[in-house]
């Protein structure tokens, strides 16, 4: 098994690595009102965003969504039709790409086929002309960093799909950038040396301190590797936040519906008492009790999303939870460590809750038909108006 | 082996025949020592010697293998910066007329280019020689090495290049280190293919050649017209060795290329 990562982690007693919640800390990276369009097409809609130093940034959405415009402008390929990007306080509008401290780690690796794995790594530092020793020394820390000491004589044909990776990684390493791109690095591995992969580049994140922007399609690579995640649709973007804000915390549909299962059950909002709120979903139906939002007109239409590891299935009614909902099992999904349930209720609606198998499958206790009782917190779920 | 059925081998052996017996039969009679070209009289290896010691034939070689080194390196420069425009440039304006243009000396009749290009050289007033052969078989050979090098370049993958660029190099250098040594072989056989167009170009070289300097085809050929020598037989036979050892040692250079490459892959395996 891969080492557990020294992500950086919430802790009320710790310094935290949160620069984002510091008013005072000046990021590294700012876009500022960026567009970028190829004739009609709108790739990035004015966009404003900051990333702070030694940070994971993953920009994460579907394919076309802008993500790789942004790292290609990062990179220096493409230029913004309006809006600044700025590095360090720097200006980096009309500065070519071999002028920038920036290194990107490509899809396709882009290994050049007829040079080494030794010279693929000292191109970049060849192009300083640094002295022969030291271009020496730092190649053979970029191999030893990642693990390819033994291939260092071998032309990219001659080596593994995972070994590639890891040339592309540390070619783009060895000239210590102060921001790394990479764009899908993990796309071409199987799921497997993926995620012992995620865990190594998290590693080397944490021991050189670069600054890593990371374009990803895949939300549980996203979830696994970055500090923050910025979530895009249609060249805007939807939320920027921590994973597990990104997860418990989505601030639109968009968001909860792409990261992670979710059940979504629209309805209208009302709040009873100032302590209480509730979102009516079918008639007949008891409201779902849930913590009030302020900011929310009462008796607007919502979408009260709520992840299926938040529902509880048990075959007698329990008393200790506010939110109860009987139904019938239509569809067990078996995923080995979970069990996710498709239970439908009295009112058609189809709601999806997972419960753990602690249990051997011998002995589960829900099957096909059986009627169950579905609860849940009103801390469980999430209020969204839009 | 598969044993070959009496059709596939009547076939094969007719199709071959078809081929190769004028270019057989052309060099067993650069051995004969009659002076008659169709008969038989015994083994020589005299007209050889004659050619050798024919000095217009000589100078004529000289001159022809001038030209194509000279046209075929020249094409070569100028047709691999064209093809890397034509596919690296973008969609600049008129890129459709100029790639247009660039292919129209492949299809365009020789008759046709070399007056053209006769009409050129007085217009501009360079007297034709040396010079005028090497310009012209460049335009004609620049526009083979081009489609050569551009359907390289096409299947080439483009984030290499980005790749160079993002590791520090000018485009410039990303051409120099990492473009050319990559389609180097697309590069290599337009040369092959231009000095080859060239060495046995006889229309284009006969309206642009001047009295001073005569390429070996239209030496041959004015030669055929006062009757075949046995020495003609001598030279096509050496053309034909010169050529074979060529086609024979690039395909097996490549086939090796190629082995090595399966075997080194097969042994990346992890």
């Amino acid at each position: 098994m891969a080492v557990a990562p020294h992500k950086p982690r919430p802790n009320p007693n710790q310094n935290v690595f949160a620069p984002w919640d510091d008013p005072d800390a000046v990021p590294l990276i700012r876009f500022k009102n960026v567009s970028k369009r190829f004739g009609d097409f709108t790739a990035i809609d004015d966009l404003t965003l900051d990333i702070y130093e030694r940070e994971f940034f993953a920009l994460l959405g579907p394919s076309g969504c802008g993500k790789t415009t942004m790292m290609r402008m990062l990179a220096g390929f493409e230029r913004a039709t309006e809006g600044t990007i700025t590095l360090g306080g720097q200006d980096m509008g009309g500065i070519p790409p071999n002028e920038r401290p920036v290194n990107m780690m490509f899809q396709s690796y882009a290994l050049f086929p007829h040079l080494s794995v030794w010279d693929n790594i000292a191109f970049g530092l060849k192009r300083d002309k640094l002295p022969k020793d030291k271009i020496e020394a730092r190649v053979s820390e970029m191999l030893r960093l990642t693990r390819l000491e033994q291939f260092a004589k071998r032309k990219p044909h001659q080596i593994s799909g995972g070994q590639r990776q890891r040339v592309a990684l540390a070619r783009a390493l060895a000239k210590a950038p102060k921001l790394l791109l990479l764009d899908e690095p993990l796309g071409a591995l199987d799921r497997k040396l993926r995620e012992e992969t995620q865990f190594e580049l998290m590693d080397i994140q944490e021991k050189t301190g670069t600054t890593f922007v990371i374009v990803t399609h895949d939300q549980e690579e996203a979830m696994t590797v970055a500090s923050r995640i910025a979530v895009m649709d249609h060249g805007k973007i939807i939320q920027v936040d921590t994973p597990a804000r990104v997860y418990e915390q989505p601030s639109s549909v968009y968001v909860a519906d792409f990261i992670g299962d979710v059940n979504l059950i629209e309805g209208v909002y009302t709040r009873p008492t100032p302590e209480r709120g509730e979102i009516a979903y079918a008639e007949g139906e008891p409201p779902i009790a849930v913590d009030p939002v302020d900011g929310i007109t009462i008796g607007t239409r919502v979408t009260y999303a709520i992840r299926p590891e938040k529902i509880r299935v048990s075959r007698e009614e329990p008393d200790d939870r506010a939110n109860r909902a009987f139904g019938k099992i239509i569809d067990i999904g078996y995923l080995g460590n979970t069990s996710t349930y498709h239970v439908e209720l009295s009112t058609g609606q189809m709601v999806k809750a997972a419960m753990t198998n602690a249990s051997r499958i011998a002995r589960r206790e829900f099957t096909w038909d059986d009627e169950v009782w579905l609860s849940w917190r009103e801390t469980a779920g999430v209020v969204l108006a839009k | 082996m598969r044993k070959l059925s009496w059709f596939n081998l009547t076939s094969l052996t007719f199709g071959f025949a078809f081929l190769y017996l004028p270019m057989i039969v052309l060099v067993v009679y650069s051995f004969n020592s009659n002076k008659l070209v169709t008969v038989w009289a015994g083994f020589s290896t005299k007209w050889y010697g004659e050619l050798f010691r024919n000095e217009a034939m000589m100078d004529a070689a000289w001159v022809t293998i001038r030209v194509a080194l000279a046209s075929s390196t020249l094409a070569t420069v100028l047709g691999t910066l064209a093809a890397y425009v034509l596919v690296r440039g973008g969609r600049f304006h008129g890129r459709t007329l100029f790639s247009g243009m660039l292919y129209a000396p492949l299809v365009m009749p020789d008759v046709i280019l070399g007056l053209s290009l006769l009409l050129l050289f007085i217009a501009i007033g360079l007297d034709r020689g040396l010079l005028t052969i090497i310009l012209a078989h460049t335009t004609f050979s620049m526009a083979y090495v081009a489609v050569v090098v551009t359907s390289r370049l096409v299947a080439f993958d483009r984030s290499l290049e980005e790749a160079a660029l993002d590791l520090g190099c000018t485009r410039f250098e990303a051409f120099r280190l990492v473009t050319l040594p990559i389609i180097a072989p697309a590069v290599i056989s337009g040369w092959l293919l231009g000095f080859t167009l060239s060495l046995d170009d006889l229309v284009i070289a006969s309206f642009t050649s001047g009295p001073s300097s005569t390429t070996l085809p239209i030496k041959i050929f004015s030669a055929v017209r006062l009757g075949v020598s046995p020495e003609i037989n001598a030279l096509s036979a050496i053309l034909i060795g010169i050529v074979s050892v060529g086609v024979i040692t690039a395909s097996l250079i490549s086939k090796r290329a190629i082995a090595k490459r399966i075997a080194d892959e097969n042994r990346a395996t992890p």
